[in-house]
């Protein structure tokens, strides 16, 4: 691994004096592994490296980046980045980080042994997989795609005003995606296990998740029109919670576009939810010991029994807001300026569980999967429509399978609908957790 | 970009263990983008990305290396590396000599937006920004991005090809948030093109400003979208995502063999309504997926893809029809010199029929007009689909009323494709769009007609 730090050196000795500077380095090593048919179909080893430095001056910020550590390449970013601050209107708030006071705290994200697993035990694994996965069921008829991918990425912020940290984590994932036909029409599934080393790995969970969600969903229909009570489940609530808590950032408060911006203290969601943002969680896939502005990460609560608590922070977002960096900044990687956001918020879950949950509902259908909610849910307006596919819930217990239909609601009133939340707190690589949620009154539209 | 000799040398490499084909594909990508949010100019950023990416393919299997470091030994280091992921078993030495090829770029660039000031950048925001709170009271946030990128290739590969191009790109986009009684809504408009800044000689980009605020005002006193089955009517332009997801990416090849399209084994068949023709085009001028090569150095072509209804053919990346020693389609495209070439669309569009659109809405009783489309995503396996509207009206007694709030359609794309019963005679192109598949995202265009489906499900709250 190349020393991460040396190169944010050279870009902090870029400084002028009356500046400030940061370097965003990062690095990683990947391998990428597709099975076909029990043989390799593509194989890909990759290194990804970049810097991405920030000058302030004047109150004016720049930015620039390079795909390269070349150091020639490296210092033409640090005046690029400069040049660029001199175009940007000023901003009394603007500024990097400084150290708070917080430690960030240590976290076991990072396994060597991932480093040393030879490249036929990862093309093994997928092999394993794919083998599963079809041997599952007799309905299975074929594999859309079944993947292996690893990752080991260390990042570093290093800045004029004083901080220098870093952070590294491994993972690996299998993935599979599984097609099933009963003569009449296909259907598809997906199964996957994620894990921080290959040791994690659980091929059977994986191979029996993507035969289910394929063949369940066999002969399914589409259901009519009507308001009733839906269950999700933390495949689907993950996903949701993850665009509730986008709302929740103090970016998008400051620039008016929170739906939740003047409503701290007030009851936003059902009085049984308790939202929590807390990267130092192991657990969470999002977990890391500092932001991407290099602050301790710490947990933050959003909404407490219902009632908004605040928003998280970035360095620019608490400073506008009268507050402070909640330790919340998060890039898209060494080409982007920090934002502030979610990378790992959780429902504090229930005491009933999924099949307690069911049992009490007489009409209903638990969603298990959705589509299109990057066009379907305005983070804004609120407002939510959004492909479903799911099952029937009658006299609680679970019968046909339904698809090609929506939901519709908004993400104020589905907060508040919630009537109950499940045991089954289930962590996914997302920015939010999982867990099964029984909301009331949703319109789903079919026939 | 690299000397021949090199790359020559680079591929001879990548073949050493016995590989049976080899490609080294280098890109060079430059880009800038400003931003106006919140009433400031709050940012400019300046990007710089070069690199090469190495595959060998062995039988069926392809290994793939990437590297920042175009240094012949760099390059060596990871033709190395692509080759002993494909496992090569025989060794030997085969000599690689390239021939330099061109092809015609789909338009020629008037001005390179690096030439162009970055104080000139800014001042296009400024208007925008200015255009855009000017359209009323309600308009209470704007932000306004330029971006421009200038994306130059290289390809060769064993078969001796040794190909470039140099694609400039320029995108403006606007969003707003009007506020009112009922709360917060969204606008959005953008325009992006496969050229350089003379886009802002032809476009004012008050123009995409007072678009975007409309589209926000408008929508302060829509209703809620009705739910149930629907006729629904398609603006010119605004719907050209319709056919991207019902059957653009189910006309894939690599989805096809892999059992994963609805559209398998159909080809000659009717699987469209006799008025569908629907052509892939990677050569159309200026628009946003537009290409002199695609990213394994073939050609862009204009592609029937369904005529009158009829499957024509699917879209090809350069190795599936090598296999198949059929003709290619130009359609093998990566996000950048770290991930491998798949099959992709380009330009996508529906052929215009004979209705007046005047006439397709005046004989609809009770539906949806959509004038405008936001992103959308298929399951190509079962070909059921979802795509969002973001401006949208009722139609009652055959004519356009009120607005409607934003919602998705959902749909299945043999059914859609095999109803759409008017199809009208006013083509347009569409905004730019990102195509997302399996990780990867490349610049799309599409394009269509006014049309009409005569049911599709509207995901509202309505009754």
């Amino acid at each position: 691994m190349p020393d991460l730090y040396e190169v944010a050196d050279l870009v902090l000795a870029g400084a002028s004096s009356g500046e400030e500077v940061e370097a965003y380095v990062s690095h990683s090593r990947e391998t990428q592994v597709r099975v076909y048919e029990g043989s390799v179909e593509q194989l890909s080893v990759a290194e990804g490296l970049g810097v991405g430095v920030r000058v302030v001056r004047d109150g004016r910020q720049g930015f620039a980046y390079c795909g390269t550590f070349d150091p020639a390449s490296v210092r033409a970013a640090v005046a690029e980045a400069r040049d660029n601050a001199a175009f940007a209107e000023p901003d009394e708030w603007i500024g990097l980080a400084a150290p708070d006071g917080i430690s960030p705290v240590s976290l076991d994200l990072w396994r060597e042994d991932l480093l040393s697993v030879p490249t036929d035990r990862k093309v093994g694994l997928a092999v394993e997989l794919e083998a599963a996965v079809r041997s599952a069921d007799p309905r299975i008829t074929g594999i859309e795609s079944c993947d292996y991918a690893d990752s080991a990425g260390e990042t570093v912020v290093a800045s004029t005003t004083g901080l220098r940290r870093s952070a590294r984590s491994t993972g690996c994932e299998l993935v599979a995606y599984s097609l099933a036909d009963d003569g009449d029409a296909a259907q598809t599934g997906f199964g996957f296990s994620v894990g921080r080393t290959v040791d994690e790995l659980d091929v059977a969970t994986a191979a029996r998740d993507a035969a289910d969600r394929a063949t369940r969903m066999l002969g399914a229909t589409k259901p009519p029109s009507e308001r009733l009570t839906v269950v999700l489940d933390p495949w689907v609530s993950a996903q949701l919670m993850g665009i509730v808590a986008s709302t929740l950032s103090g970016e998008e408060v400051v620039k008016g576009r929170s739906l939740f911006a003047d409503r701290v203290g007030e009851q936003v969601a059902a009085s049984s939810l308790t939202l929590v943002e807390d990267p130092t969680d192991v657990r969470s896939w999002g977990a890391t010991p500092i932001d991407d502005e290099g602050l301790a990460a710490r947990r933050v609560p959003l909404i407490s029994d219902g009632v908004l608590d605040g928003f998280v922070q970035s360095t620019w977002t608490g400073r506008r807001m009268g507050t402070a960096s909640t330790g919340s900044a998060v890039r898209g990687g060494f080409k982007t300026t920090p934002t502030a956001g979610c990378r790992a918020a959780a429902l504090v879950p229930g005491s009933s569980s999924p099949a307690e949950l069911l049992a009490g509902i007489s009409d209903g259908v638990l969603v298990q999967e959705v589509s299109g909610l990057h066009s379907g849910v305005n983070p804004v307006s609120g407002d939510l429509s959004t492909g479903a596919e799911g099952l029937r819930i009658r006299n609680g217990s679970l019968a046909e399978p339904l698809r090609e239909f929506t939901l519709g609601s908004t993400l104020q009133r589905l907060l508040q609908d919630i009537v109950a939340i499940g045991n089954d707190l289930t962590w996914l690589p997302m920015t939010a957790a999982g867990v099964t949620l029984v909301i009331a009154d949703v319109s789903i539209s079919g026939q | 970009m690299l000397d021949e000799a090199v790359i020559e040398r680079t591929l001879g490499a990548a073949l050493r263990t016995g590989g049976d084909f080899a490609e080294v594909f280098v890109e060079d990508r430059r880009s800038s983008s400003a931003q106006l949010d919140d009433g400031r100019v709050e940012e400019l950023s300046s990007g710089h990305d070069r690199g090469a990416g190495i595959r060998v393919v062995v039988g069926d299997t392809t290994g793939f290396a990437h590297t920042a470091d175009l240094t012949e030994e760099g390059l060596r280091s990871a033709a190395s590396a692509a080759a002993a992921a494909a496992r090569g078993g025989g060794g030997g030495v085969r000599e690689v000599a390239l021939t330099r090829q061109s092809a015609p770029r789909p338009n020629d660039v008037a001005i390179l937006p690096e030439t162009v000031g970055k104080g000139t950048k800014v001042e296009l925001l400024q208007r925008a920004d200015e255009a855009a709170r000017a359209e009323g009271g309600s308009i209470r946030q704007v932000r306004a991005r330029y971006g421009d990128s200038r994306r130059q290739i290289l390809v060769a590969n064993s078969d001796g090809l040794l190909s470039g191009d140099d694609q400039v790109r320029t995108l403006f986009v606007v969003s707003t948030v009007a506020f009112g009684d009922t709360g917060m809504q969204t606008g959005y408009e953008s325009l992006g093109r496969t050229i350089g800044f003379e886009l802002f000689d032809r476009v004012e980009v008050e123009d995409i400003a007072r678009s975007a605020a409309r589209r926000a005002i408008t929508k302060l006193d829509a209703r809620p979208a009705p739910s149930g089955a629907l006729p629904v009517v398609i603006g010119p332009g605004g719907g050209g995502v319709l056919f991207h997801e019902a059957c653009g990416h189910g006309l894939e090849k690599d989805l096809v063999d892999k059992g994963a399209s609805v559209f398998k084994g159909r080809l000659g068949q009717q699987v469209a309504s006799p008025l569908v023709t629907l052509v892939d085009d990677g050569t159309m001028a200026e628009e946003w997926g537009a290409y002199a090569i695609d990213d394994e150095g073939t050609p862009a072509q204009r592609n029937v893809l369904i005529q009158d209804g009829v499957l024509t053919d699917y879209m090809w990346d350069f190795l599936r029809s090598r296999k198949a020693g059929r003709a290619v389609s130009g359609n093998g495209r990566r996000q950048s010199y770290q991930h491998l070439p798949m099959v992709r669309m380009t330009n996508t569009y529906l052929l215009a029929g004979e209705s007046s659109p005047e006439s397709i809405v005046s004989s609809t009783d009770r539906g949806v007009y959509v004038a405008h489309l936001g992103g959308g995503q298929v399951n190509t396996a079962t070909g059921d689909f979802v795509f969002g509207m973001t401006e949208a009206y009722l139609i009652e007694n055959g004519k356009i009323t009120e607005p409607i709030r934003e919602g998705n359609l959902i749909g299945n794309g043999p059914t859609v494709l095999s109803e759409i019963d008017a199809v009208g005679n006013d083509f347009a192109m569409g905004s730019p769009g990102t195509c997302g598949k399996d990780g990867q995202g490349v610049p799309v265009g599409d394009g269509v007609p006014t049309l009409r489906v005569p049911a599709l499900t509207i995901g509202g709250t309505a009754a």
